[in-house]
């Protein structure tokens, strides 16, 4: 037996850490078009105290580590590029607080988002956090790691705006927190001790966190879905921005598909309306379809498709089903609302030359400040061949959202090599500096953000 | 091409143009009712086709088979006045587009049942009640080839439905039926109502689901019990096109037991149910749409309703929770008469 599995045994006990084959199988593939990359050990800790063993025992080892979240970016972010120990953190899934009053919650960084919502439910129905719209399984370090954003980006931002405090491991080892939590006065503001911002979307290429407070917001009743179409695509930017000048929904999302044909061509903007009686849903679409978008409905350039849908997953995922054997893989990045028609344009065309069904969406952050836009693209996993045409068209994409002067999202390494090579050097090389500092050994999800010049 | 049958000459010599001074949603006396009518036969630019909120009611209200509301539609299409915004013409005119495979055509020998575009309903229909009556087809992949395409009366749209019914029926006549009963009146009212009017040939008979209940459940009489409740029926828009069967509605309530409030929203001065009011361009309809809904749902409650019964799946979609939030309980009229036999509804 390796002295590194015994090592690894020795912390997690023999139930938690792994070298065998069939295991390291199910790590060394993620759900998108990925090549596999096989890990040497799998380890699953409990605590922040095996976590932190784990880390000092790769140190001295030299041994690459890459943690793992619910596995859900698609994206190939937490395979193991060069091998090494992945360390599963979905054991480390404890509520720690709850603290209803000042609207924040302290778990775990492993923790499910969907065991946070059903909890939520369940406990302080008043409450909700921001969940992504990604598999419940996905986790809030994971989510973290990658700036990722939720159902409630619209009022409140990215959900790495939305973190009070957070306990990180070095990857030196040392546990370290930031926010209010580090002079020990609770987890309730991130603010105003200086900004260190080293780890949110990093990809755990800098710390491995290990517990973050999140900020909790008011949960409504009743919550319904109401769509508005359009055909022009054009004017889907200034829709939004109507729409978020009124600033009462929860959450705006604008999409187009070409299957089932009912959207094809089409743009759907569906706008989240909450509230605690009918009358502060009617008050709210009252602003929203007889102020703000009357002139659309008059004119006839816009409608009401749609109200009161139940909320669905992103159209994202039902992708998967266009092509047989259910695969997909997206590109998503951070756009201005402005550019959507051109996204959508230039996404139909790529999705035309790969002979993919194209399916597109932005989900507005903030108040029009931003948009995650993305471009999936269907694939059937037994078919190397679509599988072909869809990672070449998220290269394209990729290339594209470059050309548009957009910021990929949660870039695959192709992807950040796009945006590094066009970084401005100082900022590269403090990167680079900072990556040194934290992590001299270079053994932090080595192959991600890697500043190679 | 189609023609629509419409003899102008009857309306020049209609004593009452009922058609449009009876319409719920315009305010019109005979005299104007005369005029505008002379307006759009003459291919002028009547108000009325900028406001006619597309009930289908004028169709039953005409007493002499003339279809208005049918030629109402077809000068919108003519004189490009539609009702909706552009993209939601667009959205449901392609969404009637079938695109997961041709349908499995298999003989039927007797009568058949079609879901039309609703085989997400199958479930509906596994009773006593419907025992012997082959389902044409219950893939919710195929459905769009059963789909009557009636629904684009309510987007101005006389020419898809022209240019796509012929299709549909000839996929219907595929499998060898000679009488079908349509759960949905939509399909029923296009088979002969539309149809006819626009002659278009239906080489099958077409039974009402109504007619078709009440036969049943005359058989089933003995396994009755009287359910005692006291219902609402929320017509549907194309039950106007089928005012002979409207009739089967009293026949089976007071054959399973229930007793149908006296309201006003009932019989020849129902209320339709909003869904294409909502998203129609003239201002204000939706606080309109808003308004008759509340209106109706007040309605069967003040009438002291304990169900609401309904026809159609797309009243029901809409209707459907503002009635139960109200405490009335929402079915299907096929639900209902299988309470009355016993069975169980979920
Ligand atoms: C259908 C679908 C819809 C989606 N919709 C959304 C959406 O609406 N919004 C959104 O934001 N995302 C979305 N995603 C993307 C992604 O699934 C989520 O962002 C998810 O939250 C990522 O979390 P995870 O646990 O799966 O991360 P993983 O894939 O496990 O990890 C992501 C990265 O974080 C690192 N990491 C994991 N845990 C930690 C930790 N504790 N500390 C430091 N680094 C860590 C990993 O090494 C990796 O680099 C979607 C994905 C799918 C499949
Ligand atoms: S459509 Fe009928 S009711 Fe109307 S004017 Fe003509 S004949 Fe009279
Ligand atoms: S369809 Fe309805 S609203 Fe239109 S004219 Fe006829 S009765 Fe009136």
């Amino acid at each position: 037996m390796s002295s590194i599995y015994q090592a690894l045994i020795e912390i997690v006990g023999e139930d938690y850490a792994s070298n065998r084959q069939e295991e390291l199988f199910t790590y060394s593939k993620d759900l998108g078009t990925s090549e596999s990359k096989w890990p040497e050990y799998v380890v699953a800790p409990k605590t922040t105290e095996e976590v932190q063993k784990i880390v000092r025992l790769a140190n001295e080892e030299k041994i690459a580590i890459v943690p793992l979240g619910g596995g859900m970016t698609l994206a190939g972010l937490a395979l193991p590029l060069k091998g090494g120990i992945t360390i599963d953190m979905k054991r480390m899934e404890k509520i720690i607080e709850v603290n209803e009053p000042g609207r924040y919650m302290v778990v775990e960084a492993g923790i499910s988002q969907g065991k946070i919502t059903s909890y939520l439910h369940k406990h302080h129905p008043h409450l909700m956090h921001s969940e992504p719209g990604a598999p419940p399984a996905a986790t809030v370090g994971g989510n973290l790691a990658i700036h990722g954003q939720g159902d409630l980006a619209h009022p409140y931002g990215f959900n790495s705006d939305m973190v009070n405090g957070l306990e990180v491991i070095l990857p030196t080892g040392e546990i370290a927190r930031f926010g209010s939590c580090a002079i020990d006065a609770g987890w309730y503001t991130m603010h105003p001790l200086p900004d260190l911002g080293l780890f949110l979307g990093w990809n755990g290429t800098t710390g491995i966190m290990t517990k973050v407070s999140l900020r909790l917001f008011p949960h409504k009743q009743i919550r319904k879905m109401d769509l508005f179409a359009v055909e022009n695509e054009a004017l889907v930017p200034e829709i939004l921005y109507e729409l978020t000048h009124v600033g009462l929904s929860e959450d705006l999302v604008a999409f187009s598909s070409e299957i089932p044909p009912m959207m094809n061509k089409l743009h759907s903007i569906s706008i989240v309306i909450t509230g605690d009686s009918e009358e502060e849903i009617e008050f709210k679409r009252h602003l929203f379809f007889d102020v703000k978008l009357s002139k659309y409905i008059r004119s006839g350039v816009g409608g009401i498709a749609a109200v009161s849908q139940d909320r669905q997953r992103p159209q994202i995922s039902k992708s998967a089903d266009w092509k047989k054997g259910g695969g997909f893989e997206y590109v998503g990045a951070i756009m201005p609302v402005s550019a959507y028609p051109e996204c959508y344009r230039r996404g139909a065309e790529i999705s035309a030359r790969h002979d993919i069904p194209y399916t597109v969406l932005g989900r507005v952050i903030g108040s029009s400040h931003g948009m995650m836009f993305s471009w999936s693209y269907a694939f059937n996993r037994a078919d190397p061949e679509t599988v072909r045409h869809a990672r070449e068209a998220l290269h394209e994409t990729d290339e594209q959202v470059m050309e548009m002067n957009g910021a990929i999202w949660k870039p695959a390494v192709f992807g950040q090599k796009l945006m590094m090579d066009r970084m401005d050097t100082n900022t590269l090389q403090l990167m680079k500096k900072v990556k040194n500092l934290l992590d001299p050994n270079g053994i932090m999800n080595p192959g991600n953000w890697e500043v190679i010049q | 091409m189609y023609e629509l049958k419409f003899d102008e000459d009857m309306c020049f010599a209609c004593g009452t143009h009922d058609c449009l001074v009876k319409c719920q949603h315009l305010d019109l006396d005979e005299d104007m009712a005369r005029i505008e009518l002379e307006k759009f036969i003459n291919s002028e630019d009547p108000w009325v086709l900028h406001d006619c909120v597309t009930c289908y009611a004028c169709e039953e209200y005409c007493p002499n088979g003339n279809h208005p509301f049918y030629l109402i539609v077809q000068k919108q299409e003519e004189l490009n006045i539609p009702p909706l915004p552009e993209p939601l013409i667009k959205q449901g005119v392609q969404l009637g587009i079938p695109f997961r495979g041709e349908p499995e055509i298999k003989e039927i020998n007797g009568t058949a049942l079609n879901m039309g575009a609703f085989s997400v309903l199958t479930n509906r229909v596994q009773s006593r009640l419907f025992e012997g009556l082959t389902i044409m087809s219950d893939d919710p992949r195929k459905m769009f080839h059963y789909f009557c395409q009636l629904m684009y009366l309510h987007y101005a749209k006389t020419s898809v439905i022209n240019e796509r019914l012929e299709k549909i029926i000839a996929t219907i006549a595929a499998h060898k039926v000679k009488k079908v009963v349509h759960f949905h009146d939509e399909c029923y009212g296009t088979y002969t109502s539309y149809a006819p009017a626009f002659g278009i040939d239906v080489p099958f008979e077409s039974i009402h689901l109504f007619e078709y209940l009440y036969n049943k459940l005359e058989e089933l009489k003995s396994d009755i019990t009287p359910l005692n409740y006291k219902v609402a029926y929320q017509r549907p828009c194309s039950s106007r096109l089928s005012p002979d069967k409207h009739l089967f509605v009293d026949k089976i309530f007071s054959l399973i037991g229930v007793e149908p409030v006296d309201r006003e929203y009932v019989d020849e001065n129902a209320m339709c149910c909003g869904a294409t009011i909502l998203g129609q361009r003239k201002e204000g309809r939706r606080q309109y749409c808003n308004e008759i809904q509340k209106n109706n749902i007040e309605d069967m409650k003040n009438a002291g309703a304990q169900i609401c019964v309904f026809n159609c799946p797309a009243c029901m979609q809409t209707l459907g929770k503002p009635v139960g939030k109200s405490g009335i309980m929402p079915l299907f009229m096929s639900d209902l008469c299988r309470l009355a036999i016993g069975e169980k509804v979920v």
